[in-house]
C-alpha cells in the first residue's frame, strides 16, 4: 500500500459528479458515506486510489467515488481486481462487492482471492437479498426464505460469509454494520492498514426488497444484548449491562454465551485477532443463531502472511537484477537460445 | 563394409512408439540435427489426450513425424517413407498411412504374443505375409540395447528405456545426421544423473554403430542443405513462437506483459514458456479458472501493462463476457485461441479450426474485435506482435487463432533482427482532453485510430470510472440515450473495420489463374503445397491467405472477384466460406474436413485440380 503523505483531502473531494441512484433510504447511501468521509484518513492521493465493483447494487459505488474506478461484470471484481493490483502493487485497491456477487456467481474468484492473499479490501455488503433484479433469494437468505423465486420459501441452507472466507485462509476477516457510522470506519481502517486481502462484511439494509433484515441488530431495545462488539485484548463481554461472556468451555470445540455473573472471569476469552488458528474466528463466526443474538463485529481475525502481488514482483525483481544487459540484448539473447545454425 | 550413399532430396519420417516410449524426444532430437545440417524442415506431433494410456494399446500410440528436403517445404509430409514402429500397436495404428515400398524398422522385441493379442493381431505381420510391400527391417531394439549396456551401471528397466537412443542413433546413421547437439542433449537433460547420460549415449552410438555395421541395411542416405535466406534459425514450434512474440512485444511496447492463463491443452506450453522470462518483466498467473484468467489480464490493462490470456476453445467460451467487457471498455487485450477439436472437450490433442465463428461472433451484443491468425509455427511469432500491436494500438480486445497443428509442429525460424520489429510504444493519457483543461473525457477518441485515451490509475487529474454500462460519447458516463446507444454501437464496430491491414497478396505467378484458392490460419502449407505441385504439373492456380480475418483487407473483395471460382479448404464446416459469401456475394466452393488431421498436400491436390480442369 502506498505511503500515506501530508494531503488535505476532504470527504467532498471523493465525491465524484455522478447522481446517486440508489433507492431512497438504502444503507449503501450510509456506507458511501462513511467511506468518503474515512478516504481523507488513508493520506492517499485520489489518483493511487482504484475501487472495482461486480454487479448488483452496491457495484455501482465506483461511479459515486471521485477516484480511480471500474464496474465490471457479475462476480468477477476479485479476479480483475488481482489482474491490476499484481502489476500495480503501488495501488489502494478496493473491490465492492454484494452477497450475490461475492459469494454465488463469483464465489470461485472470492475464495482465490483470500488464498493467495492479494493486496486487497474487499466490502461486502450483505443484505441477504438479490435487489437489483428485484428481490430473488440470495446466498446468505436464511433457510425458507419467501421471495419471488422461492414462494414457499427456500430450500437451501445459506453461507455464512466469515466462515467461508476464513475456510478460504482469509488473512483478515471483519464484520460491520451500515448504520453504525464510526464502528465502520473503525473496521476500515483497520482493513486498510492490513498487509494482503482484507475481508470485511458489512451488514445492509435493503428497504425495498428485505427491510429490516438487521433490525436487531440496530434497535436501542435489542442491539446491546444481540451483538457482540469485539475489542482486541479485552474480554468478550456484552449485553446491556455486560451480562453475557464468551467462553471455550473444556472439551468443547468452540465458543459458547454464558451469563457473565456465573462464569469465572479467567474463563472469559480474551479477544485476539492475531490468533494463527483460523479455528478460533471460525468459532466467533458460528456464535450467532437463526435469530442473529450473539453476533460479532468488529475484526475477528487479523494476521499476517505474505501477500500475492508482493510476492510476484519479488521474482520479477530478483529475476531482473541478474543481468545488466538491456532488454534489447537479452531479447536477441533469448530468440537465439538452443541449438541455431547460420546460412551464409 | 563399404556401404552405398544415395542422395534424396526430401524425406519423411515417422517414429511411433507408445506413449512412454519417449517418441516425441527422439523425434525432437533427429528433427533438431536434421536443423544443424541445413535441411528445410517441418515436423507433426501426435500424441494422445492421455499422459500414460494402456501400454502397447492403439489409443496409446504416440508419434511424431518430421519432413526435411534439400529445398524449402510447406507441411509434415502426406506419407511417412520410413515408419519406425516400437510395438505392434504402432505398426498396426501407422501402417494405414504408409505407401508401399515404404521402409518398415520395428522393435521385434516388442512383438510377442501378449502385445501382438493387445491390438487383434492373431499372427504376427511380421510373419504372416501381410508387410510384403514394404521394406521391413526387424530390429531387436529392446534387448540390443539392454546388451550395449551391459557394463554400465544401469537398472533393466533404465536400460530398456534407452531403446528410443539406440533408434535415433540408427536412423541418424542412416540419414547421415550430425549427432553432437543429441550427445550435448543428453548430457544436460541428465545432468542430474551421470548413469543416465552414460546409457543414453551409449545405447545412441550402439544404434549408429549397428547402422553401420548390419547388412540388412546397405544403403545410406544423404539430404544436402536446402537454399535457404541467409541468417541464423533455429528450429521452433508455434507455442514457442508465440511466446517469443509475447516476449518482444513487450520489450517493443516497453509495457510489462500480463499473461493470465489456466492450464488448458494444447495452449498450456504458452504459459510455461513465459513464466521463465520474469526478468522482462513477464508476469504469469496461474488463475483459478478461464474467466479469472482474462479478468485478471484485463485488470493488467486497465492498469497499463499488456494484459494477455491464453487458452484453447473451451476457455474462450467461459472468457467470453469478459472479452465483451473489453469491447465495452476498449482496452487492449490478446486473447490467443489455440485451437483444438470440439465441441466440448472434443479431441484436446487433435487440430481444428472450428473455433473462428465464436472468435468473430461469438458474444452478446454487438461486440467486434480484432481476429487474426498465424499461417505456420514461425509465423505464430509474428503474429503475436501483430496481435499486440493492433491491441494496444487501436485499445481494443484481439484474438488470435492458432491452432494445434501449429502449436505443435515446428519449421526452421529466421531469426529477426530486434531493431527490425514493430515499434510498439504508446502514449498513456497524462493531461486532461476536455476543452476547459480541466476536464477529464475518458471516451473522447483519437480521430486517426478511433481509439479513446488510455489514462492508467496512479495519473493525477485524471480519475475517471469505466464500466459495462452503457457510456455516454466523450464522458463516459452512464447513458441509457437510444441515439446515444446507436452511435456507440456504431462507433465500437468502425474501430475495428477501419484498422488498416495489409492488403492480401495473391501468388499467381502466371498471372492467368482462373481459380483461386483462399485459406487462413495453419491451412497455408498444405495448400501451397498442392499449389505448387498443380503448378509443376503445368494447371494454373492463383493462392491467397488471409492473416486478419477482422477486420479482413480491404482489398479482397476485388481479389475474390477476379477469378472465375474461388476455392476455401478449411479444417470445419465452412466457416471462413460462410463468412466470404455473406460479404463478397461470392460462391465460395468450402473444401472441408475435421478429421482432427491437418491436410494432405495430396488430397487438396486432387480437389484442387477438379476445380481448375472444371473452370
Amino acid at each position: 500500500m502506498p505511503e500515506p503523505t501530508a494531503l488535505k483531502l476532504t470527504a467532498k473531494d471523493f465525491k465524484s459528479d455522478q447522481e446517486v441512484r440508489w433507492c431512497p433510504g438504502c444503507g449503501d447511501y450510509a456506507i458511501l458515506a462513511a467511506v468518503q468521509g474515512f478516504m481523507p484518513e488513508l493520506g492517499i492521493p485520489r489518483e493511487n486510489i482504484v475501487f472495482i465493483s461486480g454487479i448488483g447494487c452496491s457495484s455501482r459505488f465506483p461511479y459515486y467515488m471521485n477516484t480511480y474506478g471500474m464496474h465490471s461484470i457479475h462476480g468477477r471484481a476479485p479476479a480483475i481486481a488481482t489482474g491490476l493490483s499484481t502489476t500495480r502493487p503501488d495501488l489502494s485497491i478496493w473491490v465492492v462487492t454484494g452477497d450475490g456477487d461475492a459469494l454465488s456467481i463469483g464465489g470461485n474468484h472470492l475464495i482465490h482471492a483470500l488464498r493467495r492473499n492479494v493486496n486487497l479490501k474487499i466490502l461486502l455488503f450483505n443484505n441477504r437479498i438479490y435487489g437489483l433484479t428485484k428481490g430473488q433469494y440470495s446466498p446468505t437468505s436464511e433457510i425458507g426464505k419467501i421471495t419471488k423465486s422461492t414462494p414457499v420459501g427456500s430450500a437451501d441452507a445459506p453461507f455464512n460469509p466469515l466462515s467461508l472466507a476464513l475456510g478460504a485462509e482469509a488473512t483478515f476477516v471483519a464484520r460491520t454494520i451500515d448504520s453504525d457510522r464510526k464502528h465502520l470506519q473503525s473496521v476500515l481502517r483497520a482493513a486498510a492498514e492490513h498487509q494482503g486481502s482484507a475481508f470485511v462484511e458489512i451488514y445492509q439494509n435493503c428497504n425495498i426488497f428485505n427491510d429490516g433484515a438487521f433490525d436487531q441488530l440496530k434497535e436501542p431495545a435489542t442491539r446491546d444484548d444481540y451483538l457482540i462488539r469485539l475489542e482486541h485484548r479485552q474480554p468478550i463481554t456484552f449485553g446491556t449491562d455486560g451480562q453475557f461472556c464468551v467462553v471455550h468451555p473444556p472439551g468443547g470445540f468452540g465458543l459458547e454465551v454464558r451469563e457473565t455473573a456465573t462464569t469465572p472471569t479467567d474463563q472469559i476469552v480474551v479477544h485476539d485477532a492475531t490468533v494463527t488458528d483460523p479455528a478460533y474466528a471460525f468459532a466467533l463466526t458460528r456464535l450467532p443463531g437463526p435469530d442473529l443474538r450473539n453476533t460479532p463485529i468488529g475484526v475477528l481475525r487479523s494476521v499476517n502472511r505474505p501477500a500475492y502481488d508482493t510476492v510476484v514482483q519479488e521474482q520479477v525483481a530478483t529475476a531482473k537484477a541478474r543481468t545488466d544487459q538491456t532488454l534489447e540484448q537479452q531479447l536477441a539473447r533469448l530468440l537465439a537460445n538452443g541449438d541455431t545454425w547460420t546460412i551464409i | 563394409m563399404t556401404k552405398q550413399i544415395r542422395q534424396l532430396d526430401r524425406v519423411v519420417i515417422r517414429f511411433a512408439g507408445d506413449s512412454g516410449d519417449g517418441m516425441q524426444l527422439t523425434g525432437d532430437r533427429f528433427t533438431s540435427e536434421t536443423a544443424q545440417l541445413g535441411n528445410d524442415i517441418s515436423t507433426l506431433p501426435n500424441f494422445p489426450a492421455e499422459i500414460r494410456a494402456p501400454a502397447g494399446t492403439l489409443p496409446g500410440v504416440s508419434s511424431f513425424q518430421v519432413h526435411f528436403a534439400d529445398y524449402d517445404i510447406l507441411t509434415p509430409g502426406d506419407a511417412p517413407n520410413v515408419l519406425v514402429a516400437m510395438n505392434p500397436a504402432a505398426l498396426k495404428a501407422n501402417l494405414v498411412d504408409l505407401p508401399r515400398g515404404a521402409d518398415v524398422i520395428v522393435n521385434t522385441d516388442e512383438f510377442t504374443k501378449r502385445n501382438l493379442a493387445k491390438v487383434g493381431y492373431q499372427v504376427s505381420p511380421l510373419d504372416d505375409g501381410s508387410l510384403d510391400g514394404y521394406v521391413v527391417h526387424p530390429v531387436a531394439l529392446t534387448s540390443m540395447t539392454v546388451g550395449a549396456l551391459a557394463g554400465l551401471e544401469v537398472s533393466k528397466k533404465d536400460a530398456e528405456r534407452a531403446k528410443n537412443m539406440f533408434a535415433l542413433g540408427l536412423l541418424s546413421w542412416m540419414y547421415s545426421r550430425p549427432y553432437e547437439s543429441t550427445l550435448r542433449f543428453l548430457e544436460r537433460k541428465f545432468a542430474a544423473r551421470p548413469e543416465l547420460v552414460a546409457a543414453n549415449v551409449a545405447a545412441f552410438r550402439a544404434g549408429w554403430n549397428f547402422g553401420e555395421t548390419t547388412e540388412d541395411f546397405s544403403v545410406r542416405y544423404e539430404v544436402k542443405p536446402a537454399k535457404m535466406v541467409a541468417g541464423t534459425y533455429r528450429n521452433i514450434t508455434g507455442n514457442q513462437a508465440l511466446s517469443l512474440g509475447l516476449v518482444a512485444a513487450g520489450v517493443r511496447s516497453g509495457l510489462p506483459v500480463f499473461l493470465g492463463a489456466y492450464p488448458i491443452t494444447p495452449a498450456s506450453d504458452i504459459l510455461h514458456e513465459l513464466s521463465k522470462h520474469k526478468r522482462f518483466g513477464v508476469v504469469t498467473m496461474q488463475a483459478e479458472d478461464e474467466i479469472a484468467a482474462v479478468g485478471a489480464a484485463l485488470g493488467a490493462s486497465y492498469g497499463g501493462s499488456l494484459g494477455v490470456t491464453t487458452t484453447s476453445g473451451p476457455g474462450v467460451a467461459l472468457k467470453s463476457e469478459t472479452i465483451s467487457l473489453a469491447v465495452a471498455l476498449e482496452l487492449p487485450l490478446v486473447v490467443v485461441d489455440v485451437q483444438r477439436a470440439g465441441p466440448s472437450t472434443g479431441m484436446p490433442t487433435k487440430t481444428e479450426q472450428a473455433d473462428l465463428n465464436m472468435a468473430l461472433f461469438g458474444r452478446h451484443g454487438e461486440a467486434p474485435v480484432a481476429v487474426i491468425a498465424p499461417k505456420s509455427p514461425a509465423d505464430c511469432f509474428h503474429a503475436a506482435l501483430e496481435a499486440a500491436r493492433i491491441a494496444l494500438t487501436y485499445r481494443t480486445p484481439v484474438i488470435l487463432l492458432s491452432d494445434n497443428y501449429v502449436a505443435n509442429g515446428s519449421e526452421p525460424w529466421l531469426l529477426p533482427d530486434i531493431d527490425s520489429l514493430p515499434d510498439l510504444r504508446v502514449q498513456f493519457a497524462t493531461a486532461p482532453n476536455g476543452e476547459d483543461g480541466t476536464t477529464f473525457l475518458p471516451y473522447l477518441r483519437d480521430p486517426a485510430t478511433l481509439a479513446r485515451p488510455w489514462a492508467v490509475p496512479g495519473t493525477p487529474g485524471l480519475e475517471h470510472r469505466i464500466g459495462g454500462l452503457e457510456k455516454a460519447d466523450k464522458t463516459g458516463d452512464i447513458s441509457y440515450d437510444p441515439a446515444n446507444h446507436d452511435l456507440m454501437v456504431r462507433t465500437r464496430a468502425a474501430r475495428i473495420d477501419t484498422i488498416p491491414v495489409p492488403d492480401i497478396e495473391v501468388e499467381d505467378p502466371d498471372g492467368d489463374a482462373r481459380v483461386l484458392v483462399l485459406g487462413w490460419g495453419s491451412t497455408y502449407g498444405p495448400i501451397g503445397a498442392a499449389c505448387r505441385t498443380l503448378r509443376q504439373r503445368g494447371l494454373a492456380i492463383a493462392q491467397a491467405h488471409l492473416r486478419h480475418l477482422a477486420p479482413m483487407p480491404a482489398n479482397l473483395g476485388d481479389v475474390l472477384r477476379a477469378y472465375d471460382r474461388v476455392v476455401i479448404p478449411e479444417m470445419n464446416l465452412g466457416q471462413l466460406a460462410h463468412v466470404i459469401r455473406a460479404r463478397y456475394l461470392i460462391d465460395a466452393i468450402g473444401y472441408n474436413q475435421v478429421r482432427g488431421l491437418p491436410f494432405t498436400a495430396a488430397e487438396l491436390e486432387t480437389t484442387l485440380e477438379e476445380v481448375v480442369k472444371n473452370a
